[in-house]
């Protein structure tokens, strides 16, 4: 299964860690996003004609949508992270894959601007991303008073994958996540989850990785 | 400060339409000449003297008594020379510097790449300001690296010199994987936007033939991007020159003699000069 990716696009990481999530191995294909725009050149047109990455390629299948390779990770190996034991559940698993572009194009969009200079109006930008990461704020302080860490059911789901790393990331784009103490939690639980890899700016959890043996050699009894 | 060289574009990249940036807290504009060289204009239009080196476009306000720096060792046949693109960071010029003169951080913030848990000890090594080149070096520095590059196959210790010729400017000469008794060069270009915005090219002259350019820029834009927030959110943002307000240790000679060497040159854009 190839990913074309790029190892500071939040979206390509979505994919990434899913995958190391449910164990699967990726081919990964670098895309020079910045500075060469290759996702803009013919042979990835040719895949993708949205001109977007991630691009995952497996066989036949040809997905452009990182919420579709998401689904389609965790069927394929996870599929208790598709969070549809109820129908309940398997729509807010919806709602929340739906909503992660809002988060794209506004905590990304900021991140962008600031961090490559792509185009964009920052304020504007900032003001879309703090509405966004209030509603979601609120739906997780919700969830903690009923005893759940993740946004959907009682489990980790593909939902809380789409949807943190560009919340993670934005302060990146100049947006503080002081105010939103559930979402901190919530990303920590994330960090803290079997299989998580980091990517540039996530960093881990280095309390849950264990203590470095002591040197050879040390002092004895 | 005005009369030094800072680098504001790829020359590979110029713009078609003349992008607006900021020097030293004053717009500049990076385009193409008629001829389709470099142009860089000030905010009243007055083209700056310009210079295509490193693969990038430099610039300057003032009129600079020397010719900007020579790498010597960029030149050496069958290195592969990678324009990294540049990165915006909200931290001061000179906090940029500093960090990538710093080793001890490796296994933390670069964890199983640059460095990893237990080997977090910085040898002792040596630093000296070079006053024939008016340059900060420090060298036989060494340390343990998981993954020292793209064309690193496994853990290796690495030899490290590290050598600052101009304030905003920092190249490191590590040990090539490929060929141990050559030097990878990597640099760190820094363009002063205010005292506390500053972007940054890095370049790098590399011996690897198996890697591609992408694999290659993309090894050092992940190792950037994983300073950069750390970079943002250090106290005080302006670089301390006085001691009193920051304890060094051992391991921050280089990060001491830099600053002893900016505070000698009366380079003080982005610094902070009364301990707060």
């Amino acid at each position: 299964m190839k990913l074309y990716d790029y190892i500071l696009s939040p979206s390509c990481y979505k994919v990434r860690l899913m995958a190391a999530i449910a164990g699967v191995k990726l081919d990964l294909r670098p895309v020079d996003f910045h500075p060469g725009r290759e996702h803009k050149t013919d042979p990835i047109l040719a895949l993708n004609p949205a001109g977007t990455i991630p691009i995952l390629v497996d066989g036949a299948l040809i997905l452009t949508e990182s919420s579709a390779m998401l689904t389609y990770l965790a069927a394929l190996a996870a599929p208790g992270w598709l969070g549809d034991a109820t129908p309940a559940d398997r729509a807010q698993v919806e709602q929340w894959l739906a909503f992660s572009p809002r988060l794209t194009a506004s905590c990304g969009g900021a991140r962008l601007h600031d961090m490559l200079l792509m185009p964009g109006d920052i304020g504007a930008l900032r003001a879309s991303a703090t509405r966004a990461l209030r509603e979601l704020e609120a739906a997780l302080s919700a969830r903690r008073r009923r005893g759940h860490s993740f946004l959907v059911g009682a489990i980790p789901t593909i939902a809380d994958i789409a949807c943190f790393p560009y919340v993670a990331l934005a302060p990146d784009g100049g947006i503080d996540l002081g105010p939103y103490p559930s979402i901190r939690l919530w990303m920590r639980a994330i960090r803290g989850l079997p299989g998580f890899i980091e990517m540039p700016g996530i960093h881990r959890l280095h309390e849950a990785s264990a203590e470095p043996a002591p040197e050879i050699g040390g002092t004895a009894g | 400060m005005r009369h030094q060289w800072y680098p504001v574009g790829i020359a590979a990249k110029l713009p078609d339409s003349p992008a607006e940036s900021l020097l030293l807290g004053e717009r500049v504009h990076i385009g193409r000449a008629k001829g389709g060289g470099p142009q860089v204009t000030d905010a009243k239009g007055r083209a700056l003297p310009v210079l295509t080196r490193f693969g990038h476009v430099w610039t300057t306000l003032g009129t600079p008594e020397r010719d900007l720096f020579t790498i010597p060792e960029a030149d050496q046949p069958g290195r592969r020379l990678v324009d990294v693109g540049t990165v915006r960071v909200r931290c001061s010029p000179l906090r940029a510097v500093e960090n990538f003169l710093d080793i001890a951080h490796f296994p933390f913030v670069h964890t199983d790449i640059l460095g990893a848990e237990p080997h977090t000890e910085v040898e002792r090594y040596e630093v000296e300001i070079r006053e024939d080149s008016d340059e900060v070096w420090a060298t036989k520095v060494r340390f343990f690296q998981p993954q020292a590059a793209k064309s690193a196959g496994g853990g290796i210790t690495t030899d490290y010199m590290y050598r600052v010729p101009a304030p905003t400017c920092s190249i490191l000469y590590k040990t090539s994987p490929p060929r141990p008794g050559e030097w990878d060069v990597i640099t760190l270009f820094v363009q002063p936007m205010t005292e506390e915005l500053c972007q940054v090219w890095p370049w790098m002259a590399l011996f690897d033939d198996a890697s591609t350019m992408t694999d290659m820029i993309h090894f050092q834009q992940m190792i950037f991007v994983q300073d950069r927030s750390i970079l943002e959110n250090q106290i005080p943002a302006k670089l301390p020159l006085d001691p009193g307000l920051e304890i060094p240790t051992r391991a921050d000679m280089t990060s001491i003699a830099y600053r002893r060497w900016l505070k000698r040159h009366g380079y003080t854009y982005g610094a902070q000069l009364v301990a707060a």
